[in-house]
């Protein structure tokens, strides 16, 4: 239990961009990725704004550098994407020189065909294209992520809800920690579907016109698609190779706010132990915290209760703090992973994000968040929060040097 | 890393939950299609106002969970880890259905709320007010392996001193009827207990619910010691697998011949089998070998069901006769080896050894 785990790549795929610099740039410009459906075959086209990737399966095909047509699914896809950019980031060469995992994370799967499949299913069971309902578990977007990159030596896949990928980099931290692995590709993926779509839209939590983090008139969430990897090494394949390090990973937390299935406790309780957990592990005190990245998914219920954790642990010293889902949406499984990689980001380029479509500061909360895009800011230690259905409540520190 | 079971809470297609003893009654189904759990009184858990509003697999997990802790004495566990293959299917499928149905408008959010993979961890937590770790893993045969590594691994970090830790997985109309058509059962109908007779492809589809509470010291209450757990991947050859089987002994017990008995996961199906025949003829030769498949069916997590009888076996230090597969005499059982595959994809092999 004395390793440190480094962050050695990152990719990134989302509605503001296909890599990391068509993401800085969006983030610079304030691009926001939210707008009409296009993809998506949805009764809610002209309704409900969502952040799609800007590009059909069969693009993302090509950009996955995959020709066998029609076993893959929108979620793998996207995770190919995002899992190749982060190897090619953190020059692996040979996967198998050390041994090296995969956790993955997902909450829809293969959704994307199963929904196609299902929909001739249940009019007739002897109809469906089974090529479309072989995607759909959560493991099989994994595996054959996994497949495409050469990697073996210890797969996992980590389903719950919007947390999910966030317990991916923390379960592979703690498997590079406890001396399983030396190397693991950690993140999520996750791809639009009716499915989600329609059930957060049943839960009456979609904002019509695009979400609105911290703002006193927020009025839900927008859901969003995309993938983030990180390859985290131990001490020994980083020094080895003498490697170039992104930053580190200090902290994690993961704490169940046991209050209700979807919404948030009040107070807060899980993502306050969430967030002190990880400062417990990290061993700093929460002044040393520089920025954080939100939850933040815009609705009433979710930043009241991260807003009023948030001051409980920081009290009236709350860093700057931002949600960057009003530019990607709420990537859901990918989301931990996601906003992950935008941390890695910040601490090397000492940037700051600015919560797009702020305006009004939420009456029960002291602070607001960031407005702007900030350059040359000490950015040294980032915590990221992700919370889920469920209570699943995960909270990540990253440092740089 | 180890870890001791202090208690176990298993709902499958055989007595487990309520019935008297280890295996004393098995049941055996005749003309078969799958097997399903012989589900429990579920009032003796939880009140039914709960109980209405959760799913089967939902009331099935949480009522496991519930008997595990009961049975260990322990109210607030240090952490819950869960690993399912396909999580809350009915739910899913309930969901899909009203979506195409109502054609998207005015859809119930109950089944979309429940058919998240972690419903039933985030609703044992819920039940005990836990705000302790909470984890859920949804990796098809790797789900209940993964789970039980990261509860292992929390002992072994101090991060807590219990875990519960289980397997579920469950079987509806629907995905029976989509897994028959991918061909992963047998054509006939048949009997449970004669699942090796039937010499051509497919399984038995099945389902099943098990959870351990482990913890890092033993007490008197321990059933059986967790030494070892690992996974493999696509292995290129059954010479592979065993290899990474060979390994796995020599690291956690040394020489296979203090394997007192392997608990295999062969399913019936000719293709999936041969890999059980290989080593059987190899490294388990001098091994008396025995199977589970015919008493709970294949499903994801059925490792879970393995472990659970692993576990009983040491604790009564009792083989039922059903479970074997050949005639090599059984003596003192001291270690047991699991290992399973499903579908020659994921592999996963555990060690459990008298505490």
């Amino acid at each position: 239990m004395s390793e440190r785990v480094f962050v050695t790549g990152t990719g990134i795929v989302s509605a503001i961009g296909f890599d990391c610099e068509e993401t800085a740039s969006a983030l610079k410009l304030s691009a926001s990725g939210i707008g009409r459906i296009t993809h998506l075959n949805t009764v809610y086209k002209e309704e409900i704004p969502v952040a799609e990737v800007k590009a059909t399966d069969k693009e993302l095909m090509e950009m996955a550098g995959i020709q066998q047509a029609g076993f893959f699914s929108r979620t793998t896809l996207l995770g190919i994407i995002a899992a190749r950019q982060a190897l090619l980031q953190a020059d692996i060469k040979d996967i198998k020189a050390y041994k090296t995992g995969m956790v993955s994370a997902t909450t829809v799967g293969g959704m994307d065909r199963s929904e196609r499949f299902f929909k001739k299913f249940i009019i007739d069971n002897s109809r469906g294209r089974l090529r479309d309902i072989i995607t759909h578990d959560c493991g099989d977007s994994t595996e054959r992520i996994a497949d495409t990159l050469g990697i073996k030596d210890y797969l996992a896949t980590i389903s719950t809800a919007c947390s999910s990928s966030a317990n991916a980099i923390l379960l592979g931290s703690r498997l590079i920690k406890n001396g399983i692995l030396d190397r693991v590709i950690v993140g999520g993926t996750d791809a639009l579907t009716l499915f989600t779509l329609n059930g957060f839209n049943s839960l009456m939590i979609l904002d019509k016109n695009g979400c609105k983090p911290f703002d006193e008139e927020r009025n839900g969430l927008t859901l969003g698609e995309g993938a983030g990897f990180l390859v985290i090494e131990s001490e020994r394949s980083v020094r080895k190779d003498h490697k170039e390090v992104l930053c580190e990973i200090t902290g994690y937390g993961n704490a169940c706010d046991a209050f209700h299935q979807t919404a948030s406790s009040p107070e807060g309780e899980g993502a306050y132990l969430s967030m002190k957990k990880a400062l417990d592990v990290a061993g700093l005190e929460p002044g040393r915290i520089d920025y954080i990245n939100a939850h933040g998914t815009g609705t009433k219920n979710n930043d009241l209760s991260e807003g009023i954790a948030i001051e409980r642990l920081f009290d009236k010293n709350v860093p700057l703090c931002s949600s960057t889902k009003s530019f990607t949406g709420h990537t859901l499984g990918a989301a931990g992973a996601i906003e992950a990689v935008l941390c890695v980001m910040a601490i090397r380029n000492r940037w700051i994000y600015p919560n797009l479509f702020f305006r009004q500061k939420m009456t029960e909360l002291a602070f607001s968040p960031v407005t702007d895009f900030q350059y040359n800011k000490p950015v040294r230690h980032v915590m990221s929060n992700s919370f889920g259905f469920g209570g699943n409540n995960t909270s990540l520190i990253f440092s740089g040097s | 890393m180890k870890a001791y079971i202090q208690s176990i809470g298993a709902i499958s297609p055989q007595n487990t939950f309520t019935g008297e003893g280890f295996l004393q009654e098995v049941m055996a189904y005749h003309h078969a299609d799958y097997l399903k759990c012989i589900e429990p009184a579920y009032i003796d858990f939880m009140d039914p106002m709960a109980s209405r509003r959760m799913s089967r697999i939902v009331k099935m997990g949480v009522c496991a969970a519930l008997k595990c802790l009961r049975d260990a004495g322990i109210d607030n566990p240090g952490a819950i880890v869960t690993g399912t293959g396909l999580g809350c299917i009915a739910d899913t499928e309930k969901f899909l259905g009203s979506l195409y149905a109502n054609e998207e408008k005015l859809l119930n959010p109950t089944p979309f709320i429940q058919s998240t993979h972690n419903t039933v961890a985030a609703a044992i937590a819920l039940m005990l007010k836990c705000k302790n770790y909470n984890n859920t893993f949804v990796h098809r045969g790797f789900s209940f392996e993964d789970a039980l590594l990261d509860g292992l691994m929390l002992l072994q970090e101090h991060s807590a001193s219990n875990v519960l830790v289980g397997g579920l997985d469950e079987l509806t109309d629907h995905s029976y009827t989509i897994t028959s058509r991918l061909g992963l059962w047998k054509k006939q109908s048949l009997d449970n207990l004669r699942l090796l007779d039937y010499k051509d492809d497919g399984s038995l589809p099945g389902e099943g619910v098990a959870f351990f509470l482990l913890s890092e010291s033993k007490s008197e209450k321990s059933l059986a010691k967790i030494n070892a757990v690992s996974t493999f991947y696509k292995p290129d050859s059954h010479a592979e697998a065993e290899r990474k089987i060979q390994d796995f002994v020599s690291t956690h017990l040394g020489d296979i011949a203090n394997v007192d008995f392997v608990i295999t996961g062969m399913n019936g199906d000719r293709v999936a089998d041969e890999v059980y025949h290989h080593l059987g003829r190899t490294l388990f030769s001098r091994l008396p070998c025995g199977y589970y498949k015919h008493l709970c069916g294949e499903y994801d997590t059925s490792s879970s069901f393995a472990l659970y009888l692993a576990s009983m076996i040491l604790k009564t230090q009792q083989v039922p006769v059903v479970l074997k597969c050949d005639d090599k005499p059984v003596g003192k059982m001291k270690n047991i080896l699991i290992y399973n595959h499903l579908r020659s994809v994921n592999h996963g092999i555990f060690l459990v050894s008298t505490c």
